[in-house]
């Protein structure tokens, strides 16, 4: 665990630059994790990223086939907004932890 | 009389059984238990029989076995829970009233969910490892299987026994070396998350695995459909992974009866769970306990064993009328096989991952955790004995039910180091 300036804010994160406190996060650190993984943040993307951040807060676990029937996005468009890996690449944006196995 | 009635006799509607016929006054309490299947399969064998290592005859046994004397089974399916009138409605039974309900009914791997996995290949090319019907006909395709592309993929997240698909490609792997078939098998491993291992310190600790055993993996791959006439998997951003032969881990699903009565999501049947003290979130009477429930703890037959002390407590505390005192930390410790007759072992909780150590016994062992070594397999191998004779009969093991830091190297000493 270490602590870097992300948008001019000093933020705890972990090995793999995701925060450990989901409540250090805001929009602006938001838009420059994102600018590292080349995604520019829209209207959208802040829709689903507000959406993982409060199902985070309950507690509940994500996954993609909860968030594609969520209402939110589906599927085909979430892979679209955040390439690659929607739900690492989302989970970072949004400040919450990386989605793991148990190994 | 009250009665207590439990909802499957899998791993953990048994262990509970057991352990709360010992502790509830027989004058006061009876206790039934329902499941639709006679049968009592040992899970993680599972794994081991589609490569020959058990055969079927012995990962079977009545689950009417396990069961104290005099216990009332009723061999029915269970079609909804009516938790306001405190009762339980069966297929072919008259309904049962009850005081206590305890909700053990699982996790089933559900074929159906993805289009076209159950095409024209299903059971000839393409297997599931996770029921018994499935582990066989693969056990049969592998012994003639001449090679070719080989991909294990994991439909969706959670699944039953996490670890297994990847101890599945090792052991596949180590399979066609020693048949002198290795040469002609590419194995990939196809996973919906970010990589075959996400845990930090297991990632640097086991990665390493892959590569040298040629493994391919394909991460971030989340299943759409198989298309048939390609032979391929498709994902949702078009990414298509052609096989030969296709290990598939189905999308895995509570009992269809949790969603049906108002327990938890309708979506994936898992009822909704505090995950410390196992009660139900939506009825004071309902525990549940195992696969059954949305914890974010892996579903495993370690899990519901750990579960199982706390929850006799707070049933215990419950009945008596005071608050719930006994908190599950999300313990879980599981072996990895990595094939030639090694093995992995790893411990950890909500809160910990897995990190390198001995265990149980701290600095003895004689296990390591997060080490490979012949001694790990033997303990899987063993566990088999320790599954059969202690865990489903409720007894006590030599580990605590909340995880032990004594004995593992501490993240910030691996940081150092």
């Amino acid at each position: 665990m270490s602590e870097v300036l992300i948008a001019g804010k000093a933020v705890q994160v972990n090995e793999e630059g995701y925060l450990t406190d989901m409540e250090q996060w805001d929009e602006a650190v938001a838009c420059e994790i994102a600018e590292e993984l080349n995604i520019v943040l829209g209207p959208k993307h802040m829709e689903v990223i507000h959406y993982l951040r409060q199902q985070c807060q309950t507690g509940k676990t994500l996954n993609i086939r909860r968030i594609g029937k969520s209402g939110v996005v589906d599927i085909k468009s979430f892979y679209k907004l955040f390439p690659g890996g929607p739900l690492k690449n989302a989970s970072k944006i949004a400040g919450i932890p990386k989605p793991a196995s148990c190994i | 009389m009250k009665k207590l009635v439990i909802l499957g006799a899998g791993t953990a509607g048994t262990m509970m059984l057991n352990k709360l016929y010992k502790k509830l006054p027989k004058q006061e309490w009876e206790i039934i238990i329902i499941d639709k299947d006679p049968n009592h399969y040992y899970q993680p064998g599972f794994l081991f029989v589609p490569f020959g290592i058990y055969s079927k005859e012995e990962i079977v046994k009545p689950k009417a076995k396990f069961f104290p004397k005099g216990i009332q089974a009723i061999w029915d399916e269970v079609e909804k829970v009516g938790p306001k009138e405190q009762r339980v409605y069966l297929k072919s039974h008259p309904p049962i009233d009850y005081d206590l309900l305890l909700i053990a009914t699982g996790c089933t791997p559900d074929p159906e969910e993805t289009p076209g996995l159950q095409g024209k290949y299903w059971q000839k090319d393409i297997f599931s490892f996770y029921d018994y019907e499935g582990a066989c006909l693969l056990a049969d395709r592998l012994a003639e299987w001449e090679g070719g592309e080989l991909v294990i993929n994991i439909a969706d997240m959670p699944i039953k026994c996490p670890p297994a698909p990847l101890e599945f490609a090792f052991l596949a792997e180590a399979f066609f070396t020693e048949k002198g078939l290795r040469d002609k098998v590419n194995v990939t491993f196809v996973t919906p998350m970010s990589g075959a291992f996400t845990k930090p310190v297991a990632s640097r600790m086991l990665e390493g695995l892959l590569s040298e055993r040629n493994i391919k993996v394909e991460a971030d791959f989340y299943l759409e459909r198989v298309d048939n006439d390609k032979k391929c998997i498709v994902s949702y951003d078009d990414r298509e992974i052609p096989f030969d032969l296709l290990v598939t881990i189905p999308v895995n699903k509570g009992a269809t009866l949790v969603g049906d009565s108002d327990l938890g999501d309708d979506d994936l049947h898992y009822a909704e769970t505090d995950k410390e003290t196992l009660q139900s979130k939506k009825y004071p009477n309902i525990f549940v306990l195992g696969d059954a429930t949305d914890l974010p703890a892996s579903k495993a037959g370690a899990v519901a064993h750990f579960e199982g002390e706390v929850l006799t407590d707070n049933i215990m505390d419950f009945l008596a009328g005071r608050p719930l005192s006994a908190r599950f930390d999300g313990h879980s410790n599981c072996f990895i096989e990595t094939g030639y007759g090694k093995a992995s072992v790893i411990d950890f909780n909500y809160d910990v991952q897995p990190l390198p150590g001995k265990f149980p016994i701290p600095g003895i062992g004689p296990l390591s955790l997060l080490g490979i070594t012949r001694i790990n397999h033997w303990g899987k191998l063993a566990f088999k004995w320790a599954y059969w004779n202690m865990l489903l009969k409720g007894r006590s093991f030599p580990i605590s039910t909340h995880m032990s830091m004594a004995g593992k190297k501490r993240e910030e000493e691996l940081e150092e180091a």
